[in-house]
């Protein structure tokens, strides 16, 4: 089986020379600045709300036990049933059983990256179960039989005709290139199945722990209509996800659309704490609460990365990362993709088969400087580099290193191995780009730069 | 059939314990990394968490806050300090009024403001007109009854339970709201005042009628009206509407009523 780097390398190399992939993504991303900026412009101070907005997450995951136990309480009392998971396996067989439980056959869902990040759709068709996808994104792709593209636009890597493809062959309309149709062709497809689903499974945004109450942050109303039609709600949460108060939400829910969508606040922010209540008109019969810890605690335990669970998911790093850009979101072969999927991928999944996403990056800081609650980013992508080399140090480039200090120490013989270096570069030409070239992995795809002809320390004393 | 499948407390306590541990040692702030030089994982010291040994529901809230309130950028005397720095909203009613009609533009809202309620009759009048509807769906309401008897619509009530079925035939939903947000231009719905979970989404256009006195300047006020008027008994469900339903899941091009309502219709009646 091929290793996750080497997919890791092929897919990146084949996708950065696809120049369509490449200018689609550009495209598509550079709508998103221009409001996303329009947007940042209008707040009191856009660097003074992150301020607030990292505190405020800071003291949720700092305090994490009091606010999960202050949030559980309150939704039970409000006669939602809760279960805790240790990791996905627990949750995919509690939510399984759960669900046969009510003889249910068909199943809702709207967007839950929690969910892709323990495969539920896969073990929920294994046990027979009808599994639709209701935000537009997301249904492209499960059509596809794909995993999500970006964490917040699934599909954005297709193009309209891609789409009118997959929808003639899967759902047999007709073929067309307009996106509003394409649009009502999901919509009808999905509009029956909110009234027929027996279950409506949702993931959340935020957990409010003074109130008791999820809240999900979406544009389609499509998780509007799962968590209020079908009889059986189901919520998968990360235990992360918790903020202390109500009135946080004035703060995170629009900056989570700006750094997110480019947008001032998204379509729909719901507030869900329980099921129908005695007197109320509608709603589901029963509200269930997974909360995952699938190894966060693990990313808890890591003093120096805890602030990495400050993520509310908005994708604002993977938009301006130079290398997300070019290799695309499939090539990470993680669930989160861009900078903060290489951060915690390897807590999640392990950090030895994982590292080499942290060496995916130009360490430019353009992620962390787009993050909402800034997470350090790129220096836990050095952190994750140190941690894999403590614990599984490389001989060689752990030579390698000694060597070069051992050169860059010893100016005279520096001095010396400019002028080899030199003379080298003129035979190169006769190996340039050939296997026997030692620079093939750079002289592949760009010209080598040239040793200059005088150092400056030989210009200068010449001056 | 209502066995539990599991026993829930196992992995309760486990996680809750794995939590405790982790914590014993204090994180640095975010962007500390910057100006602090990076030590290794073990030369981290363990400081003893705050406020680690109370138990929520006996910790004053001002105590838990205290901590965040040490910090200079909310040391404005309340965590409410934020507001500042979120997009401004003037205090007087007609600039409130102005920003939420600008907003409506942008969102593809349509906003009006009616002098009078025979003025949002015959707006009413000349909407149902407009686009051919048939059957409506509401709820009992104050605003909503007088507007409902002069449309002389086939109309089903959501309040005492209702046939799904019969409300996905309706071509509008006609809601009252909670408030209406200047700042970010939108409506405030709850499940109990403003006709239950699907009258607001599941028809295909949504009318709202708003008193001139439901327009809030922000996000922070309507959570603070939702606190004051509810106060330990929520609803259990609370949305911010903000324009009609929306994608740009294809080719990030904006088509509106991808689930939801295709049109937002806002009444503001003076």
């Amino acid at each position: 089986m091929p290793t996750s780097a080497g997919t890791f390398k092929e897919s990146a190399q084949r996708l950065t020379s696809d120049l369509d992939h490449r200018f689609h993504i550009q495209k598509s991303l550079k709508g998103y600045e221009t409001k996303r900026d329009e947007n940042k412009s209008k707040f009191g101070s856009w660097a003074s709300a992150r301020d607030a907005a990292s505190e405020i997450k800071w003291d949720a995951i700092n305090h994490l036990d009091q606010y999960l136990t202050e949030f559980v309480d309150k939704i039970e009392a409000r006669g939602a049933q809760v279960f805790w998971a240790n990791d996905g396996d627990r949750a995919r067989e509690y939510i399984v059983e759960l669900i046969r439980s009510k003889n249910a056959k068909q199943i809702i869902k709207s967007k839950t990256m929690t969910s892709e990040e323990i495969h539920l759709n896969d073990a929920l068709e294994k046990a027979g179960f009808e599994v639709a996808e209701s935000d537009l994104g997301e249904y492209i792709v499960q059509l596809r039989s794909e995993p999500p593209y970006h964490l917040v636009f699934p599909a954005m890597h297709l193009t309209r005709g891609q789409i009118s493809e997959t929808f003639t062959k899967e759902l047999g309309s007709a073929p067309t290139d307009s996106p509003e149709e394409l649009t009502m062709i999901a919509r009808e497809v999905m509009r029956h199945k909110y009234c027929t689903a027996d279950i409506g499974i949702s993931g959340a945004n935020f957990a409010v722990a003074e109130t008791g109450m999820i809240s999900i942050t979406e544009n389609e109303g499509n998780a509007r209509l799962t968590t209020s039609i079908p009889r059986v709600h189901i919520v998968l949460l990360g235990i992360e996800k918790l903020l202390p108060k109500m009135e946080d939400l004035a703060l995170f829910l629009p900056m989570l659309a700006t750094s997110g969508a480019g947008q001032a606040l998204t379509c729909y922010n719901t507030m869900i704490g329980g099921p129908r209540q005695p007197g109320e008109s509608d709603g589901p019969e029963e509200m269930h609460v997974i909360l995952l810890d699938n190894r966060r605690t693990e990313i808890l335990a890591d003093p120096e990365q805890r602030d990495a669970l400050h993520c509310i998911r908005c994708g604002a790093c993977l938009n301006v990362c130079p290398i997300f850009r070019n290799v695309g979101g499939h090539s990470y072969a993680t669930t989160y993709q861009g900078p903060i999927g290489s951060v915690i991928t390897p807590h999640l999944r392990g950090l030895q088969e994982w590292k080499h996403l942290s060496y995916a990056s130009s360490l430019c800081g353009a992620c962390t400087e787009a993050c909402p609650v800034k997470i350090d980013l790129h220096h836990h992508l050095l952190h994750n580099r140190r941690n894999a080399m403590q614990e599984k140090p490389n001989r060689l480039e752990k030579l390698a290193f000694k060597g070069f200090a051992f050169v860059m120490n010893r100016p005279a013989l520096y001095k010396a191995l400019t002028r080899v270096g030199r003379v080298l570069q003129k035979l190169h030409p006769i190996v340039k780009a050939s296997r026997l070239d030692p620079l093939l992995p750079w002289t592949k795809t760009r010209e080598f730069p040239a040793v200059a002809p005088q150092t400056f320390k030989d210009y200068w004393s010449t001056r | 059939m209502t066995a539990k499948p599991f026993k829930v407390n196992d992995d309760k306590k486990q996680i809750l314990a794995r939590i405790k541990s982790a914590l014993k040692a204090t994180a640095p702030k975010s962007g500390s990394h910057d100006t602090e030089p990076t030590l290794g994982r073990d030369e981290i010291t363990a400081i003893p968490p705050l406020s680690q040994e109370q138990s929520p529901t006996e910790k004053p809230a001002e105590a838990q806050r205290e901590f965040t309130n040490q910090l200079p950028i909310l040391n404005n005397g309340s965590v409410s300090g934020f507001q500042q720095w979120l997009p401004a909203v003037k205090e007087d009613w007609p600039s409130q009024a102005a920003l939420f009609a600008a907003n409506s533009v942008e969102l593809k809202t349509e906003f009006f403001l009616c002098e009078s309620e025979e003025d949002l009759t015959a707006r009413l009048q000349a909407l149902k007109t407009e686009c051919n509807w048939t059957k409506a769906a509401s709820h009992q309401g104050e605003l909503t009854a007088g507007v409902l008897q002069t449309l002389g619509l086939p109309t089903i009530f959501t309040d005492g339970g209702y046939e799904i079925d019969e409300l996905e035939k309706c071509d509008v939903g006609i809601t009252e709201c909670e408030a209406l947000v200047a700042q970010t231009g939108s409506v405030l719905v709850t499940n109990r005042s403003c006709g239950g979970r699907a009258l607001s989404v599941l028809p295909p256009h949504h009318v709202v009628i708003a008193r001139r006195e439901q327009l809030l300047p922000d996000l922070s006020a309507a959570f603070a009206l939702l606190q004051s008027k509810y106060s330990d008994n929520y609803p259990t469900m609370i949305s911010f509407i903000t324009g009609p339903s929306r994608t740009g899941d294809i080719e990030r091009i904006l088509v509106l009523g991808a689930h939801g309502p295709k049109r937002l219709t806002i009444f503001c009646v003076a």
